[in-house]
């Protein structure tokens, strides 16, 4: 059986998964603009500024959509829920919704949630699940 | 624009078929060549697209072409669209005089024909990867729940847009899905990917087409009726379906059925049939809005009311659609190819005095979009 993807990190990256695997979500911030942005990069998307900065995001947001998948992939066992997480921040993620039954009842679009970290392989991946604070 | 489709054909066979992917295009362009005429010897431009960025010279040598203009354009389903209004373009300048446009994927048999994966390092690979996404009907889909929330609808919009297509496929011989169903038939099928059953996800073929490009001088000299390329449009869109602006809406539709209308000088309520890629339910509604053909909101409304159905004032899908039809990975050829019979009046399923179609596509997951406002008579 085919092994679950594992993400392989670039010089631009770096950053953002050494930060999961020290238990921080990192954006980064444009000095010139102040927009935050995701997925990593050494410059701003919003206005090519260079002059950019790595800030620790709060790991709360909402759940902006989701599905439920049924068929699994390598690594996965379904069914399991796919999300796009809002941060607070303003930046979205594609990530899993843990810690709730994978059960359309059980799961409202704009739900708050909180990030936690799950090792996979040698890297930590964020995922969310329902916010308890 | 003064340009015309001349000749067009789909592979021999759809479905499941013995030929790989090349063999598919290739099948298809003989084909399309046949249907106007024409050899390969005519030919001096060649367009392909696939995971292999050398298809156009695999094609052009396979068929003995001297291409003098090729085309890899490669951003996903609407490829062959963003072909035919590059190409366009070329025989307008003088590039070139004659142009294949050729498609052929092995997507059920997989038969020299790759499985594409992002790499590990690219930023699908870190980002939308490792959550265990299962290609499109994981990706596509991220924005539906919120899609049908913010109009006001649920699954069973979903259902109505497949049970109208699937009222299509039923007078097309070569569909694969052709049983009737119903709403609940549709809502009640195996889940796929929640809100998604599997009657609302595509087929999954094996198939090849293929159409033949030219000036509209050089149309008038040859047999068949030719297709006229009013106006074309391309647009890119977010590099990842996570990344898009707004869930709901893709702004790449938006801008390239804004850019084909603009050359065509047309608008929505001229287009007498619409193709409009669904490789997934919801992609029609979305389509059917950020066009123009209805306003923000409207487009369940506009399905359930039957006005894509048979005998509706904007039939859609026609060949039934990539839901029921045929659906090789890359629909956009399909999608156009039925736009042509329509014209033409050669179509499974032919609607009455067709004289405008439009024919749009998505590429990848709503990476890019390309439109094509097609006609049977010049302007």
């Amino acid at each position: 059986m085919p092994a679950r993807p594992v993400p392989v990190a670039t010089p631009e990256t770096a950053h953002y998964w050494e930060g999961t695997a020290h238990g921080e979500l990192r954006l980064q911030r444009c000095r010139s603009c102040a927009s935050t942005y995701f997925p990593p990069q050494p410059f701003c998307p919003s206005c090519s500024g260079g002059d950019v900065e790595i800030v620790r995001a709060s790991g709360r947001g909402t759940l902006h959509g989701y599905v439920i998948t049924h068929r699994a992939a390598p690594g996965f066992e379904a069914p399991y829920v796919i999300a796009v997480v809002e941060l607070d921040e303003g930046p979205r993620l594609l990530t899993n919704l843990v810690g709730v039954a994978p059960d359309p009842e059980a799961i409202a679009l704009d739900l708050p949630v909180e990030v936690l970290y799950e090792p996979v392989g040698e890297i930590v991946l964020p995922m969310f699940r329902p916010r308890t604070t | 624009m003064s340009v015309a489709i001349v000749g067009a054909a789909e592979s021999t066979e759809i479905g499941t078929v013995a030929l790989s992917s090349v063999g598919l295009a290739a099948d298809a362009a003989r084909r399309a060549l046949a249907d106007c005429g024409l050899t390969p010897a005519d030919v001096d431009g060649v367009a392909s697209s696939g995971l292999n960025p050398y298809l156009p010279t695999i094609v052009a040598h396979s068929l003995g072409i001297e291409a003098r203009w090729v085309d890899a354009t490669m951003v996903g389903g609407c490829s062959n669209l963003v072909h035919l209004g590059h190409a366009a373009a070329a025989i307008e300048r003088g590039d070139c005089d004659v142009v294949l446009i050729a498609h052929g994927e092995s997507g059920r048999s997989h038969l020299g024909a790759p499985n594409w994966r992002p790499a590990a390092d690219s930023w699908q690979g870190q980002f939308e990867l490792p959550y265990g996404t299962v290609g499109p009907m994981t990706l596509l889909t991220l924005g539906a729940l919120r899609f049908l929330r913010d109009r006001g609808l649920d699954a069973r919009a979903l259902a109505q847009l497949v049970v109208a297509q699937r009222d299509w496929a039923a007078r097309n011989p070569r569909a694969l899905r052709r049983d009737p169903v119903t709403v609940d038939d549709v809502l009640d099928a195996p889940v796929v990917a929640h809100p998604f059953t599997r009657p609302m996800c595509c087929v999954t073929t094996d198939a090849g087409g293929a159409v033949i490009v030219t000036s509209a001088a050089r149309a008038a000299d040859l047999p068949r009726p030719p297709v006229y390329v009013l106006g074309t449009g391309e647009a890119a869109g977010a590099a990842m379906a996570s990344q898009m602006p707004d869930l709901t809406s893709s702004d790449a539709f938006r801008r390239a059925g804004a850019a084909a209308f603009a050359v065509a000088g047309v608008g929505p309520d001229d287009i007498d049939h619409a193709m409009l890629y669904d490789a997934t339910a919801q992609l029609p509604l979305m389509a059917l809005e950020d066009l123009g053909f209805v306003p923000h909101g409207e487009s369940g409304a506009f399905v359930e009311a039957g006005n894509t159905a048979v005998g509706g004032a904007l039939p859609m899908n026609t060949n039934g659609g990539g839901l029921n039809y045929t659906h090789s990975g890359m629909y956009g050829i399909y999608a156009l190819l039925e736009s042509i019979r329509q014209l033409r009046g050669e179509a499974a399923a032919q609607v009455d005095d067709v004289s405008t179609s439009l024919a749009h596509a998505i590429g990848g997951m709503f990476q890019a979009a390309a439109t094509v406002v097609l006609a049977a008579e010049p302007r």
